[in-house]
């Protein structure tokens, strides 16, 4: 029984489809790149999904933001702007924060039961499978940011065409950045409802401390300290300066390049910390 | 010189914490075979399983795929491997085509050379016409096909399948199965699958049984049954009746051998003309009386090559592992 029939093995099976198919070199580019463009054409296919990630900031924006109107005076706050302007970045902000989890949530169930074990199995770089998971949440991000940023001259709330250069860059690097802390967070997480309550007592005190809500100079001390620590309030401040330029708001900030540099060193920190769980979570356990 | 086995495990142990999952597991498999390893759940099968689709870190053993050393050069292994996973790995939002493509992409494959072989692999599988569909709407059974299909793109040398079937129906079974014949000899591929359907396990060239972390047999499933000698008689007792005791009355009176387990005995029926069984089988009715609801004569099962190699029945040998 152990012998092999003579007419089993034809030539295609021996030869292999590349001169490359059996290098040692995990493959990066085409993986990272397929499973951006998958992420993308997933989102546009769950019309709920988009609604989810935008309409509730909107309704936030819009209800907070009208709803406080003129009855509170912030300290700190510019003059001559309504509260529903001065929260109108931190929608953006919250924008690319849900979208991010909304991005990563599957993770959980793709590891062990659905898509991503084919990946896993693949002769495909841990950093790949990062990138590519990643920049697909960023891309969305980016593209939910952008609707909502064309509702703002319908407040009032201009800014110089030469500014949305500077504000994309920094939601892309904001995106990126909450992208990865999402993936870092649902990597190694045994259910969706666990996640969940991370994201509750950590993700959203993160936005509700970036100054969002309320500008840092009118916040007590231990507040601006925890604020100092946040990375998302160096990326709203980032927004601040292409948003409401020359602004009281910027008076004690940290300059812009400060800004972008947390940012910055935020990102790269997750990715690292995103390829660390990569390859250290292979799955679950029966 | 022989080329190397499609796969050579040696002294595979395995545990999570202090459980030890897999315990000294050593098998090869040559090239072009259908190799089936046969276990209940808890046997240590999914492990196996996890180690060869590398995705469980070695912990102790030899593992080569192809002559490749799983361990030092798992790219090189995964290049080899195509894989079914047990649980559908299909991202339902997105089309057969779109599926394949990405996976193809995974492989490093792409463009035109890409399109041909996704265009070869779904008129094999009889998908060309669902391409474009979405995988969503396509039967349990139709999925399986596209995830096979999908497995191939990069002609692997091996093909490892994860409990294939479990969940179809006896029809579906068998086409898939057929598929999966056509494919070990149209592509040459060597296929390892793991299974706890009997079903299943007989369509495989060879087989190993794995109980508890170990391997306990491994042969052709016709040599496996041939083991265990000429045809058995099984007999199911009334509810209420006394196991041990109707086994040692018949084991006296007939002085054959006679297996337990609660409710069921099996008998030994050796070597005989058909005339001699039907005596046999008379005599095997007298005895029990009306203490045994059901006796029937049958040739030896895989199961009853699992109870013989184990001392335990398959089915509920997670309740002895459990006990033990």
């Amino acid at each position: 029984m152990t012998t092999e029939p003579k007419d089993q093995a034809t030539p295609q099976a021996i030869i292999p489809p590349h001169g490359d198919a059996l290098s040692d070199r995990p493959l990066f580019w085409l993986p990272a790149w397929s499973l951006l463009q998958r992420e993308v054409v997933r989102f546009l296919r769950q019309p709920t999904r988009v609604i989810g990630a935008l309409a509730s900031p909107i309704i936030f924006w819009v209800v907070i933001g009208s709803g406080v109107g003129m009855s509170i005076k912030l300290q700190g706050m510019p003059e001559g702007y309504s509260f529903l302007a001065y929260f109108f970045p931190g929608t953006l902000v919250l924008i690319v924060l849900f979208t991010s989890i909304f991005a990563t949530i599957s993770i959980m169930a793709d590891r062990s039961e659905g898509f991503l074990q084919a990946v896993l199995a693949a002769p495909v770089a841990r950093g790949a499978i990062v990138l590519g998971k990643v920049m697909g949440g960023t891309v969305l991000a980016l593209l939910q940011a952008c609707l909502f940023l064309a509702l703002a001259p319908m407040i009032g709330l201009t800014f110089p065409w030469s500014a949305l250069p500077g504000i994309l860059a920094v939601l892309f690097l904001l995106g990126l950045g909450l992208t990865a802390l999402g993936y870092v967070i649902a990597w190694p997480s045994e259910s969706v409802a666990g996640y969940q309550a991370i994201m509750n007592v950590m993700l959203m005190p993160l936005w509700m401390l970036s100054g969002a809500l309320f500008p840092y100079s009118g916040a007590f001390s231990w507040v601006q300290t925890v604020m100092l620590f946040n990375p998302l309030y160096y990326g709203l401040t980032a927004l601040h300066y292409f948003m409401f330029e020359d602004s009281i708001l910027l008076t004690d900030a940290p300059s812009l390049n400060f800004c972008v540099g947390v940012l910055t060193i935020f990102c790269a920190a997750m990715i690292a910390a995103g390829i660390g769980v990569t390859n250290k979570f292979h799955g679950r356990q029966p | 010189m022989t080329p190397p086995p499609a796969v050579s495990a040696q002294q595979l142990r395995f545990h999570y914490g202090k459980r030890c999952a897999l315990d000294g597991v050593s098998f090869d498999v040559p090239k072009g075979e259908i190799f089936g390893l046969l276990g209940p759940n808890g046997s240590g099968k999914t492990t196996l399983f996890k180690l060869l689709a590398t995705l469980h870190a070695m912990q102790e053993g030899k593992l080569e795929i192809a002559g490749t050393s799983a361990v030092r050069e798992s790219t090189v292994v995964r290049r080899k491997l195509g894989i079914v996973f047990q649980h559908p790995s299909l991202d339902v939002k997105l089309t057969v085509a779109e599926n394949l493509r990405h996976q193809g992409h995974l492989y490093g494959l792409s463009g035109s050379a890409l399109e041909q072989r996704m265009d070869e692999l779904l008129a094999t599988f009889r998908l060309t016409e669902r391409r474009d569909d979405y995988a969503e709407k396509l039967s349990g059974g139709l999925k399986r096909r596209v995830e096979v299909a999908k497995s191939l793109l990069h002609r692997p040398q091996v093909l490892l399948l994860d409990e294939p079937t479990t969940g179809f129906d006896p029809t579906a079974r068998r086409e898939f199965w057929d598929v999966m014949a056509l494919v070990n000899r149209q592509e040459g591929t060597t296929i390892l699958v793991t299974t706890h359907l009997m079903e299943e396990a007989e369509r495989c060239t060879r087989l190993a049984i794995l109980d508890q972390g170990q391997l306990v047999a491994e042969d052709s499933p016709a040599a496996l049954k041939a083991s265990l000698g000429g045809q058995a008689v099984s007999v199911t007792l009334s509810a209420g009746q006394e196991t041990e005791e109707l086994a040692m009355h018949v084991r006296s009176a007939l002085g054959v051998e006679v297996q337990t387990r609660p409710g069921h005995l099996r008998l030994d029926a050796g070597q005989h003309t058909p005339t001699e069984l039907g005596a046999f089988l008379a005599r095997v009715m007298e005895l029990c009386g009306d203490r045994a609801s059901s006796v029937t004569l049958a040739q030896p099962s895989l199961e009853d090559v699992f109870f013989a190699k184990t001392g335990h029945p398959f089915l509920i040998s997670d309740m002895y592992q459990e006990a033990a």
